[in-house]
């Protein structure tokens, strides 16, 4: 509750309302005690003074009635009717619905569907008819208000009750005899009560304007007594030749409003754990990047694409997350390269940096490069990185449900593709859509064209992606685990798929996956990464054979295999590390079983000959020695 | 696609027959005899004769029910004693005169609401996102009625740039430049509140949508930055702001009746007050019901419209 108030106090918007709406309240409350004039009194003599006049600050009105005074006196009488209205409909609301949820069924279904037709209403029309029902006045307006907001109230306390009536405390409660009536008030009120206060802070503005509004058409407040609405609506006559009459009270509803609004807001955002995180915020274009400084346009690297010393860290309020910190990889055309780890190991955030697809906020590249024939695409212009997405670097992603388009045709976003890159005519488009979908065998590939993502299956969907990353010839692809939302058998064919593909047209594939038994069938090297930073490096084959690091070893033990036999699969104990406290030394040294008091200090270097490399101090396998 | 709409319709059968209960109950709770409280101050012998005769008036609750629902579907909504003709005359009228009114606002709000939300929600925590939240702010909490008196002092009588009130020029008014000239000013006022409601909403839709994996998609396919936002987002974020749409337009139609009141605009909001005031109570009845099923109708299209959007709703 007091982190609540924290936060609240922390929106200072949100803060100024609630100092502004306090004032007012209080103003209300101490109107009688104040040396007023009688609001009610006329003097026709002093008709339409000015504000600022004597003895009547604010002016007077038609009737030579003082302002000030009628504006404070109508002011707690909006106050007090609005929140009469907003307290009636918040019982009246929460008892239906309470009702409603509880007992359920026919009960429920009756109730929530005359609910249903109050809805239907444009709701100041059901006001209008129960104001004409029951004759003009401040009263029958507050209930017609009210009335109006029952629906609202009533939908959203049903929707708690059917929750709460599920719960092993109320079947505890029935078991142990209490009657239904007992239940409710012990057992269901007080977990509604903070939803109804909550719903009424959120409605009581709109309560207040409501009645207002009403006065103001003359079915509310009856002369001479007045509300705010009321006295803008008298005032209304005298509009042109004396504005300050209608500007007064219509400011002062203008405050009142405002500051419930902001107060709401505060409360509404204090209370959404979205906004704390942080989560709400929307990813740019391309991922922020911030180096300390800028490498040196290193000498020509063997590999197509290479990354060099790439750091990747998020920044989540004062807290810093190293998701990459210091990878190095390069990969050529038509070699495969693995990049393995469990979730969390920094291998998608790798991945996904390259071209600046990292989320940012609250996503930041902190230093490295990533080149591609030499030529940095970290720090690119925005307009030169999208020219090369998808162009020259195409991406395959995991769950192809989540990233396709829902509501584009398959066919569509393929041509998307080609056509953020060259101009295609519609037929040709359509045409190389089909023979995009046919070159990643998908069957009917001329129907297919024109269907929508959810109409197909998670191998097609996947093929999908795999065409569209095809579409415009790339040089280098980055597949970030797009086999594993599929079976085995779906999973095996992408695979050869993949396979093919690179042998074809001699692809440089990147693909990122936790397992080794995929990271096998596809892969001429392979990349262990460990809470940011590659523990291992080198060629697959050799790798499975005998692995260096203790890490790759306990990976490599968890692949089952058929028909070797029994043995035992040993999952690793323990969790890596958070990103955001990085231990000196090792990461991995509190779940190896060979760790040593040095492998908690220093930096300890990825270092080996030939082909391999290890980032280990008393490795499996000395590389220096095997390569000797 | 037919068959969808034909099964809307059909479903709104009961929620109309619902309205129509609801109104007649809310009508039968006025005290007294329903003949003299429905003639008011014209309740002359002949003429509660002549009302207990056509609405059964002295007959039970049921049967005046199913009387007055038979006379409505034949297109009989009774005799307005207040402005001596028929109801439905009257009703559709007006009804027309706010159509013209409220919808010019509906486009105004649901096109502005809409580019303000994508604006602010690309350019979240930026100074065009701040700006526009405080106008919005603003907008949703002034009262539409004192708004367009402000706006009648500012526009119409120091500027004078607008005329004051009314749908038509007294003299040698009538086309539609005139008719333009008269709707600015409350269509504008009247579409404030719904604009800023549609652009809150479309901002937190798109905040929500640009989060989306196939956002990151079409960003890896190197589509550009302003077809990301306005087509591959905005089109996934139509699917929640329409169903709002569909809210505002009640809302809209809501607040037209203090843009009429306001503005002198001879619609069926201002229709109903005066009823109200003069205690014609055929009239109101008559007005609500048409209304209300107007809207139920409104709304059968904005699903309509939703089902075309979103592929993955059966149609």
């Amino acid at each position: 509750m007091s982190a609540f108030f924290k936060l609240l106090a922390r929106n200072r918007l949100a803060l100024g309302g609630l100092i502004v709406m306090g004032l007012v309240v209080a103003l209300a409350l101490i109107t009688p005690l104040l040396p007023l004039v009688d609001p009610d009194a006329t003097n026709t003599a002093n008709r339409f003074l000015p504000p600022f006049s004597d003895g009547a600050l604010l002016g007077t009105d038609a009737l030579g009635r003082d302002l000030l005074s009628r504006l404070l006196w109508g002011t707690r009488l909006s106050l007090a009717v609005g929140f009469a209205a907003a307290l009636f409909a918040a019982v009246a609301g929460a008892a239906v619905g309470i009702i409603a949820g509880f007992y359920g069924g026919r009960t429920d279904n009756i109730i929530m569907r005359a609910v249903d037709m109050l809805m239907a209403f444009p709701y100041i029309l059901l006001a209008l008819a129960i104001v004409a029902a029951l004759g003009p006045g401040l009263v029958n307006a507050l209930i017609a208000v009210s009335v109006v907001n029952i629906p609202f109230f009533a939908r959203n306390i049903r929707g708690i009750t059917v929750g709460l009536a599920n719960k092993e405390f109320v079947d505890a409660a029935k078991l142990a005899g209490m009657s239904n009536a007992r239940i409710i008030t012990s057992e269901i009120l007080p977990n509604v009560v903070p939803v109804i206060v909550i719903a009424m802070s959120t409605t009581i503005g709109w309560m207040i304007l409501e009645t207002a509004g009403l006065s103001f058409l003359g079915l509310g407040s009856q002369p001479p007594q007045a509300d705010l609405g009321s006295m803008l609506g008298e005032a209304r006559s005298a509009l042109i030749t004396n504005p300050h009459t209608s500007v007064i009270p219509g400011i002062m509803i203008l405050i009142i409003v405002m500051s419930i609004n902001l107060l709401g807001d505060g409360v509404r955002d204090a209370l959404d754990p979205r906004l704390k995180s942080g989560a709400l915020s929307r990813p740019m274009a391309a991922t922020r990047v911030d180096r300390k400084h800028t490498p040196a346009p290193e000498a020509r690297t063997e590999g197509i694409l290479s990354l060099e010393n790439l750091r990747t860290e998020f920044h989540v309020k004062d807290r810093i997350y190293k998701a990459v910190s210091g990878v190095s990889l390069s990969v050529k055309p038509g070699e495969c390269l693995g990049v393995i780890g469990e979730s969390g190991s920094g291998k998608s955030v790798t991945a996904l940096s390259i071209m600046g697809l990292v989320a940012s906020p609250p996503g930041v590249i902190t230093g490295g490069a990533a080149r591609l024939e030499g030529r940095d695409m970290i720090g690119a212009r925005y307009g030169d990185l999208r020219t090369l997405r998808g162009r020259r670097v195409a991406y395959i992603f995991q769950d192809p449900l989540a990233t396709l388009h829902p509501l584009y045709k398959v066919g569509d976003q393929l041509v998307e593709a080609i056509s953020s890159h060259r101009a295609i005519s519609k037929s040709e488009g359509r045409a190389k859509a089909i023979e995009l979908l046919k070159s990643v065998r998908i069957p009917n590939a001329e129907e297919r064209v024109d269907s929508y993502p959810h109409e197909m299956s998670g191998g097609m969907r996947q093929r999908v992606g795999i065409a569209m990353a095809l579409a415009n010839d790339p040089d280098v692809i980055i597949a970030d685990e797009p086999t594993t939302a599929l079976d085995v058998t779906v999973q095996a064919q992408i695979l050869s798929l993949l396979d093919d593909l690179r042998r074809e047209r001699g692809l440089a594939i990147v693909f990122i996956t936790h397992d080794f038994g995929v990271v096998a069938q596809l892969c001429d090297r392979v990349a262990v990464m460990y809470a940011g930073r590659i523990v291992e490096e080198g060629p697959t084959m050799e790798i499975l054979r005998a692995p260096a690091h203790p890490y790759t070893a306990r990976l490599i033990a968890c692949v089952p295999e058929l028909g070797a036999g029994k043995r035992k699969l040993e999952a690793i104990p323990g969790l890596p590390p958070s990103v955001d406290a990085l231990p000196a030394g090792c990461a991995f040294a509190d779940r190896c079983l060979k760790a040593q008091p040095s492998c908690k200090e220093g930096e300890i270097l990825l270092e080996g000959t030939g082909s391999r490399a290890v980032r280990c101090l008393y490795p499996e396998l000395s590389l220096s020695k095997e390569t000797a | 696609m037919g068959s969808y709409i034909l099964k809307r319709l059909l479903l709104a059968v009961p929620v109309i027959f619902g309205i129509t209960v609801i109104v007649f109950l809310i009508m039968a709770m006025i005290p007294g005899d329903p003949a003299t409280a429905i003639l008011g101050s014209y309740a002359t012998p002949e003429n509660v004769a002549r009302l207990n005769r056509d609405l059964g008036l002295d007959q039970p609750l049921v049967a005046r029910y199913f009387i007055w629902l038979g006379n409505m579907l034949h297109g009989d909504f009774g005799q307005s004693f207040s402005l001596n003709r028929p109801v439905i005359d009257e009703v559709l009228e007006r009804f027309n005169n706010t159509l013209i009114l409220a919808g010019t606002s509906f486009v105004l709000c649901t096109v502005f609401g809409i580019l303000a939300g994508v604006v602010s929600a690309a350019r979240q925590y930026g100074f065009a996102d701040k700006a526009i939240t405080f106008v919005v702010l603003l907008g949703i909490s002034i009262p539409s009625f004192f708004l367009g008196m402000m706006m009648i002092l500012i526009f119409a009588v120091d500027l004078q740039w607008l005329p004051v009130s009314g749908m038509y020029a007294i003299y040698g008014g009538g086309d539609l430049p005139d008719l333009l000239h008269h709707l600015t000013m409350p269509a504008l006022a009247l579409a404030v509140v719904a604009t800023g409601v549609v652009a809150r909403l479309s901002r937190s839709a798109m905040l929500e949508v640009l989060r989306q994996d196939f956002i990151r998609t079409a960003r890896a396919k190197g589509v550009k930055e302003g077809r990301v936002i306005w087509g591959h987002a905005l089109r996934a974020a139509m699917v929640s702001i329409i169903p709002v749409l569909g809210i505002q337009a009640g809302f809209v139609l809501s607040g037209a009746v203090y843009i009429e009141i306001v503005f002198q605009w001879p619609g069926i909001g201002r229709m109903l007050v005066d009823a109200i005031l003069q205690r014609d109570i055929l009239l109101v009845q008559g007005g609500v019901v048409f209304v209300a099923a107007c809207y139920v109708i409104f709304n059968i299209i904005v699903d309509v419209a939703q089902s075309l959007l979103d592929p993955r709703i059966k149609t």
